[in-house]
């Protein structure tokens, strides 16, 4: 068999393995669509405001309620230091009280 | 037609040929260049999912949250401004939320306590997350003990554990009666730790925020639509280690594309002579060296996108699970509902198989240019 013939025939099959994951996505959400359901419910009930994803610190556990200061709390001029601390920014439209 | 394709075919082989040629340099550029796809393409995939998530199970989400600010630091508020927020015309309803976290020095995990109304658990009783009944090793019926702030140790029972498809957002979850809650913070009656504010029409959300903040002045709204906002900002580009990855992605492009750019070896050279003096021309030429490009970059562009997908949405992206989980003891663990903007993957490939395969031929357009007797004997 020619090398191109064998090229072209490893990149369709890249190509339809692609759009088959592409199609899965967009078809196959049963589960995922009770998964969801289920936490939505969850956070109507209990009046949650953010997701689960770091629990190491409250200000990256609640990123949406907490205040600028909570990274710096220990002492002036103190460098944030949770590894997570670097992968969740402040959000730069919020509204300080005094 | 036929003629064309079989010209292409004709170069794709020679092109195929010539990188085995050369198999140890292109097979490692091939393996380097999929990783880097594969990494830009990883968190892409990661942060669109993610950020569809919050803000479809967010949508639940109370219209307002008000804080009572005190030297710059969220406080206690007092129950006595949900009355008077609620007078106010547009507000359907204004319910004091009492929540906290609570650090357990046996497992070392934060968890978030938080007061049900309804369907409020007995009191001594819990409802937990699926994340805390992995870590403590605890489920339905069994005792969990938590130190109240007085000192005094409180048996708590488990009612029930929360599913574990609703981890993304109850994954580190204590939810108990407000009367616990409050006898384990000692947090007076008269206070609570926000109001969840509900409004009529969220089109008057924001003239709410700046009337609350004008009858309250050491109060902070956070609407909804910020709170939906934070996860579009946290996992945007620009933020905290994103860009980094993305900086260390691009630049490794430059590093590849500079490589090509500054022109060929001396061996690539003396091929290009050869092939003129038998004859190519240097359209010939140039379409050999953009398939040569084209079958590096193009190949690893769709083995870098797949394993990328397969990496994020069937293994729920562990590759990154050290670097998110940090010092966490309690992770959650969730699967992402598979969902990829078309728009993301034509931007990719534009960032990553276009200026490859340009960096390749514009060097090989010089040399090919001039004399090939001049460029077999450089």
């Amino acid at each position: 068999m020619r090398k191109s013939t064998v090229f072209v025939l490893v990149t369709a099959a890249n190509a339809i393995l692609l759009s088959i994951f592409l199609l899965h996505g967009k078809y196959d959400r049963g589960e995922a669509a009770a998964a969801r359901s289920a936490s939505a419910e969850i956070v109507r009930k209990l009046r949650l405001t953010d997701l689960c994803l770091f629990t190491e610190a409250r200000y990256t556990r609640h990123p949406s309620m907490t205040d600028f200061q909570s990274p710096f709390q220990d002492h002036p001029l103190a460098l944030e230091h949770f590894p997570s601390g670097a992968l969740v920014t402040p959000p730069g439209f919020r509204r300080e009280g005094p | 037609m036929n003629r064309t394709v079989e010209r292409h075919r004709n170069i794709l082989d020679f092109a195929l040929s010539s990188l085995l040629r050369r198999k140890g340099k292109n097979l490692s550029l091939w393996v380097v260049y999929t990783i880097v796809v594969f990494l830009i393409a990883a968190i892409v995939f990661y942060t669109h999912a993610l950020k569809r998530e919050a803000a479809l199970v967010l949508q639940g989400a109370p219209d307002m949250v008000v804080q009572k600010m005190v030297a710059g630091r969220q406080d206690l508020v007092p129950v006595a401004y949900a009355g008077k927020i609620a007078a106010l015309r547009g507000v359907s309803s204004v319910r004091p939320r009492c929540w906290g976290y609570y650090f357990d020095p046996i497992s070392g995990a934060n968890y978030t306590l938080v007061a049900s109304e309804s369907p409020s658990p007995a009191p001594g009783a819990v409802d937990i997350g699926s994340g805390v009944a992995r870590v403590l090793r605890v489920g339905r019926g069994d005792l969990l003990p938590i130190r109240s702030s007085s000192g005094a140790p409180m048996l708590l029972t488990v009612r029930k554990v929360l599913p574990c498809v609703s981890e993304l957002v109850a994954a580190d979850l204590i939810v108990m009666s407000e009367g616990d809650l409050r006898d384990l913070f000692r947090i007076p009656r008269d206070l609570a730790t926000d109001l969840a504010v509900t409004v009529a029409n969220s089109d008057e959300l924001a003239t709410l925020a700046v009337k609350i903040s004008q009858r309250f002045p050491d109060s902070r709204p956070i609407l909804k639509s910020e709170i939906l906002r934070t996860y579009d900002s946290i996992f945007d580009w620009r933020g905290g280690m994103m860009v980094v990855v993305l900086a260390v992605a691009v630049l490794s492009f430059v590093i590849f594309a500079w490589d090509k750019a500054t022109g060929l070896s001396a061996e690539e050279r003396k091929e290009i002579g050869i092939l003129k003096s038998v004859g190519w021309e240097t359209g010939d030429v140039l379409l050999l060296k953009f398939w040569e490009g084209a079958v590096i970059s193009l190949s690893a562009f769709l083995c870098g996108v797949v394993l990328a997908y397969f990496q994020v949405f069937f293994l729920s992206a562990s590759l990154f699970e050290p670097a998110l989980k940090g010092w966490a003891v309690l992770y959650p663990r969730f699967r992402l509902v598979p969902e990829v903007d078309p728009y993301q993957l034509v931007v990719l490939f534009f960032l990553t198989v276009v200026p490859y395969t340009i960096a390749t031929i514009v060097p090989s357009w010089r040399a090919a240019t001039v004399d090939p007797d001049a460029a077999m004997r450089s």
